[in-house]
């Protein structure tokens, strides 16, 4: 038996080039006669610009271009494209790729200059005079809806550009008639992905070949290709858009256009010269998109038993100064909510509100952190009220194993039916209590308490949607070397696709792994696709590799059998050579078979259909497939400085079959260290006048490797129906349920002091705050520790 | 995120130094571990027409034991520091607080001289400073001279250098025979404090003859507060004692908030730390007590 990749720990094919430095990120791409580029932004959240006066800037030596609005061709005057349209989504403005009239958000891009090199174009921009006349700025959702706020577009005439309702059953009826019913309201505030590499984008236009070559650090190279192409008059045959390594992207690179990415190329056909820009981390906490706000006003309704008869919610959401990608992040966060519950009526209603700042595009989790902090923490409140107890809450409402498929009755947002495909939600529940010892927890929590530690346990359950549509392809070609290539457009962002597409295509040819070669993200290599988004890439595209791999398999045996003069059926394949069954003697390698399949002369016979072991395929799911999972941990809090430290954390994740678990790991362990970010160090602060205060690492906090705990991971296998290899997705899992989990842990902690948390990102100065509040209340019996010596 | 024009001179030696700075006056700027300095030129915050890189000058870097103070040339790599035997048994409190400067590598560049010159009002060596007592020796056209550290921290980020002068060296008063401990609340591991304080206690038996505590994060400078220092002095270090030193200093600190840490954070954490800083300090006296029985 050939060893089955699928499934093994093994190590990642692309790391030994990236360890030693052998990686191509978009600042490594250096050509001939580069140019460099910088953008001017705007200073202000709100402002008219009256003049733009490049005078100063153009006359500095080293200076090339120096682009404004009106020197732009008429096609990117326009507001950049929109992305997903929705019925609801009544003022679906999009940005400019340089400001017209007006600017809406501090760092909207408003000059362009393309210099020698990025310090003279850093100098240019000093050079240049902006006269602004400042707005007042809408800063704060609530100010936002405010009658007579201040309009981010005054042709809008309101600041709520959509206002969307779903509903399941009747949720007025259910309140009316339930024993109790639970309001509350929930804040979460901004954050920003931070990816290791900021944006980028180098492009070269070769005028003899009419050919215009992108560089760019996106998660959608085809739609940028298409787009580009449409926007600077070209076909689509004559861009070439590379995704090369990318050092994080974590949802906004998705996002597209950024202005950059057709400034850069734009520049780069007018001069006839290669451009360079490369996004500082400075222009990255303004420029690059934002995530996270939304503001929730929720109710849950239930019996005695604490069954829940209905869950209601209403929330607004900041979609920052325009709305190119439309209402992704609402709408997966209202799917999302309901999670792995059994909830008969639901009403679930949002506003996209515009603000005076940064944009706001899905960042991992995308809503869904949002959607099971609120219904994590409903459940909470239910298990406090009712005192029952909050595992026991939680199994008494789990969807049953017989229960799937599970239609939750609402749309989701690759507009299918919102239809869980499988899944064991007790099962995960379960192991999750049985890692942390929950049952042992009164006990170690009384112990805990008796040497005045304040120390809480918290346990959350989520269902993450993922692997949508509408499709992804890949090509399998043995080369005459026996090399397997595998191009596929999804760009990588360091998920290991290198390996996983690589285990699964292996698996079918019988070859070594590290044969395997996968190509992503290079319209060059593979021109059609969407990108990597929604936890997809190794659902969908990993079913499509699996699929041409199968395909290039049974032209291998037509091949073969033809040279061997065998019946396809009495061949093998093993170990990347096909043999005749019970004729050892009668074999050929791949190789020979891949030379075979493309003579130099003579006939290829007509059910071979092409020359070579080369196969395109394409996989289009119906619709979503449904992860879910577990997070427990224990918290410790020092109730003096509001610091806390996490005892332990646990995870137990169910995505179905897993390709990797090696791979699977380290996602679900990045994901709970960004969600830990989210939940206790990041977030963005802007003051009144819409000024963004956090825009260096020192001011914005990301969790580094000693703040954040070991995690211990766990996975169930419970496969998808929905696609050939039974997986699903994993890559945002990790992020999902922190916030609840802490939230829960958290309020355990301090339930002496009757603290309950309802907002998000928190602090130790937050919770001294509240400590202090709940102390002024009622004092608290014991006065704390007098611990020793931290620091 | 790239620096304005800037020229750039090497000198080999502290009279060459000296002579650059005098010659460019406030348009020079002294070039340490470059761990502040490089980011603010960066973000084109500080724009000094000349760099007077010190790098190459190479009699600054030392750690010298003299009469009952230990001195550091100013281009002493703090982890060369944080590594010395003399600072681990001479020096306990700076030996306390280098681990929390930054990261190893922000420390394996950054210098003890450039720590204290930059005057960060957050930053730990400069509480150290005080609350040792210290003092620092600067070089300028004139010749030499010693500043105590109360002279020394002027305001946010300023000092008493003149803009032709050189820090030289910076003198900790040794006290291995004394208790301390230096204590912070920062966001992360390797960030500046929010509120940080170093203690220093002398005490005879268990009872508490002299202590000195100085703060960090919740100030222009480092702040002492001489009134809550005579709270603990002259007696036994007990609950109740402490208790009246957190609240003391609470009420009489007076830092402003940031985006970080409001000031009331500020205030109660300091109250906090003082009681944990002193009781940790105690503590470390009465062992040394005992192991020099
Ligand atoms: C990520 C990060 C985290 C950090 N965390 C902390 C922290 O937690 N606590 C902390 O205290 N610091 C922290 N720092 C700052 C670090 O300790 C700096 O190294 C230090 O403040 C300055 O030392 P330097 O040698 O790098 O000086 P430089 O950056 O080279 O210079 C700083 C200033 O001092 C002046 N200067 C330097 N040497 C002399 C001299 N001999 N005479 C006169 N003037 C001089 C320079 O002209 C400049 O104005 C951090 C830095 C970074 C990048």
């Amino acid at each position: 038996m050939t060893t089955q990749y699928f499934g093994q720990r093994i190590k990642r094919n692309e790391d030994p080039r990236l360890l030693t430095g052998g990686g191509t990120f978009v600042d490594d791409v250096t050509l001939p006669d580069l140019l460099h580029a910088a953008v001017l932004r705007s200073p202000h959240a709100h402002a008219r610009v009256r003049r733009v006066d490049t005078a100063g800037a153009e006359a500095l030596p080293g200076v090339v271009a120096v682009y404004t609005h009106g020197d732009l061709p008429p096609s990117l005057q326009e507001p950049l494209p929109r992305l997903i349209p929705h019925p609801a989504l009544v003022h679906h403005k999009t940005q400019y790729a340089l400001a017209r009239d007006k600017v809406r958000h501090v760092g909207e891009p408003v000059a362009f200059v393309v210099a020698a090199s990025r310090y003279v174009a850093e100098d240019a921009l000093d050079l240049i005079e902006v006269e602004y006349d400042p707005l007042p700025a809408v800063v704060t959702l609530e100010q936002a809806v405010r009658p007579g706020a201040p309009l981010v577009h005054e042709d809008a005439g309101t600041n709520v550009c959509a206002h969307y309702t779903q509903r399941v059953g009747n949720v007025d009826e259910a309140l009316a008639r339930a024993a109790h019913v639970f309001t509350e309201r929930f804040v979460i505030d901004r954050g920003t992905a931070a990816p290791m590499e900021c944006r980028g984008v180098v492009a070269q236009w070769d005028p003899r070949l009419r050919q215009l070559v992108v560089w760019d650090s996106t998660q959608a190279p085809i739609p940028i290709r298409n787009g580009l192409a449409r926007l600077l008059g070209l076909a689509q045959g004559g861009v070439r858009v590379i995704a090369p390594d990318i050092g994080g992207g974590f949802g906004p690179k998705i996002m597209m256009f950024y202005p950059e990415e057709v400034l850069v190329p734009y520049a780069a056909m007018q001069l006839s010269r290669p451009v360079k820009w490369i996004e500082d981390r400075r222009e990255n906490f303004a420029a690059m998109n934002h995530e996270r706000e939304q503001i929730h006003d929720a109710a849950i309704a239930v019996d005695r038993d604490g069954r829940i008869l209905a869950v209601r919610t209403a929330f607004l959401y900041d979609s920052g100064a325009y709305i190119p990608y439309g209402l992704t992040v609402p709408i997966v966060a209202s799917t999302t909510l309901p999670g792995p519950y059994k909830i008969p009526n639901y009403h679930c209603e949002f506003r996209a509100v515009f603000t005076n700042k940064t944009i706001v595009s899905p960042y991992r989790g995308a809503g869904r952190p949002h959607g099971v902090f609120v219904m994590e923490r409903l459940m909470d409140r239910v298990a406090a009220e009712l005192g029952i107890d909050r595992v026991e809450l939680r199994r008494r409402n789990l969807i049953q194993p017989h229960e799937f498929p599970y239609d939750v009755g609402l749309i989701y947002q690759d507009n299918a039916p919102l239809i869980y495909d499988s899944g064991n939600y007790p099962a995960t529940l379960e192991a999750a209590l049985q890692k942390i010892s929950y049952e042992h927890w009164p006990q170690e929590r009384a112990r805990y308490r008796a040497q005045h530690r304040h120390v809480g346990l918290g346990v959350a359950c989520y269902v993450e949607g993922s692997g949508i549509g509408p499709y992804e392809g890949c090509r399998v070609t043995v080369e005459p070397s026996g090399k397997v290539y595998a191009a596929t457009s999804v760009g990588t962002q360091g998920q290991g696709h290198f390996t996983s597409f690589a285990q699964i295509i292996a698996d079918a040819l019988t070859v070594r792994v590290e044969d395997v070669i996968v190509i992503t993200g290079d319209s060059g290599a593979f021109g059609w696709g969407t990108g990597t988004f929604a936890s997809r890439a190794a659902v969908v595209a990993g079913s499509a590799a699996h699929l041409a791999a199968q395909a290039v398999r049974e032209k291998t045996l037509l091949v073969a059998a033809t040279k061997l003069e065998a019946r396809p059926d009495d061949l093998v394949l093993e170990h990347g050579r096909v043999s005749v069954r019970g004729a050892p003697g009668k074999s050929m390698t791949l190789a020979e078979v891949a030379v075979a399949a493309n003579p130099l002369r003579g006939t290829i016979p007509k059910e071979w259909e092409q020359p070579g072991l080369e196969a395109s395929r394409y996989f289009a799911p119906p619709r979503g497939t449904f992860p879910n999972g577990v997070h427990a941990a224990i918290v410790e809090v020092d109730i003096e400085t509001g610091m806390l430290k996490i005892l332990r954390y646990v995870v137990v994740h169910d995505c179905g079959r897993v390709i990797n678990p090696m791979i699977l790991d380290g996602q679900i362990r990045g994901g709970v260290a960004q969600g830990l970010g989210g939940t206790f160090y990041e977030k963005l602060v802007y003051d009144e006048s819409g000024q963004l205060l956090t825009q260096t690492f020192m001011d914005y906090l990301l969790p580094t490797t000693m703040e954040v705990p070991e995690i211990e991971v766990d996975h169930l296998e419970t496969p998808s129906p929905l696609n050939p290899l039974g997986v699903k997705g994993a890559g945002e899992a990790g992020v999902i349920p922190v916030p609840a989990l802490m939230a829960q842990a958290l309020d355990d902690a301090l339930s002496e002091l009757g603290i309950r948390i309802t907002e998000m990102p928190l602090s130790p100065n937050r919770l001294l705050e509240m400590i202090r509040e709940a102390r002024a209340q009622a004092p608290s019996p014991h006065p704390g520790p007098l611990p020793q010596g931290e620091g | 995120m790239k620096p304005a024009p800037f020229q750039y001179a090497a000198p080999e030696s502290v009279e060459e130094t000296v002579a650059l700075l005098h010659a460019h006056g406030t348009e020079g700027k002294l070039l340490a571990g470059g761990q502040s300095l490089v980011p603010l030129l960066n973000m084109r915050l500080a724009r000094p027409s000349v760099i007077i890189d010190l790098n190459r000058v190479r009699t600054l870097d030392y750690i010298r034991e003299e009469n009952g103070e230990i001195a550091i040339g100013a281009m002493t790599r703090q982890r060369t520091a944080e590594r010395s035997p003399v600072v681990t048994r001479r020096l306990p409190l700076l030996a306390d607080a280098l681990p929390l400067v930054g990261h190893l590598q922000i420390r394996t560049r950054g210098t003890v001289g450039g720590n204290i010159a930059h005057a960060d009002p957050s930053a730990e060596l400069p509480a150290v400073l005080a609350a040792l007592e210290g003092s620092v020796v600067v070089r300028g056209p004139g010749g030499t001279r010693r500043v105590a550290a109360h002279a020394f921290f002027v305001s946010y980020l300023t000092t008493a250098l003149g803009p032709d002068e050189l820090l030289l060296e910076v003198r900790f008063p040794a006290h291995e025979h004394q208790g301390s401990a230096f204590l912070e609340v920062a966001r992360r591991h390797g960030d500046y404090a929010l509120v940080g304080v170093g203690a220093v206690v002398t005490m005879a038996g268990n009872v508490c003859q002299r202590a000195r505590l100085a703060f960090t994060g919740v100030g222009p400078v480092p702040v002492r507060i001489p009134d809550a220092e005579a709270v603990v002095t002259g007696k036994m270090v007990t609950d109740g004692v402490l208790a009246e030193l957190g609240k003391l200093v609470t009420h009489m600190i007076d830092p402003t908030g940031d985006i970080h840490a409001s000031a009331e954070y500020r205030k109660e954490v300091a109250g906090v730390l003082a009681r944990r800083a002193i009781r940790a300090a105690a503590e470390r006296a009465r062992m040394k007590q005992m192991r020099m029985r």
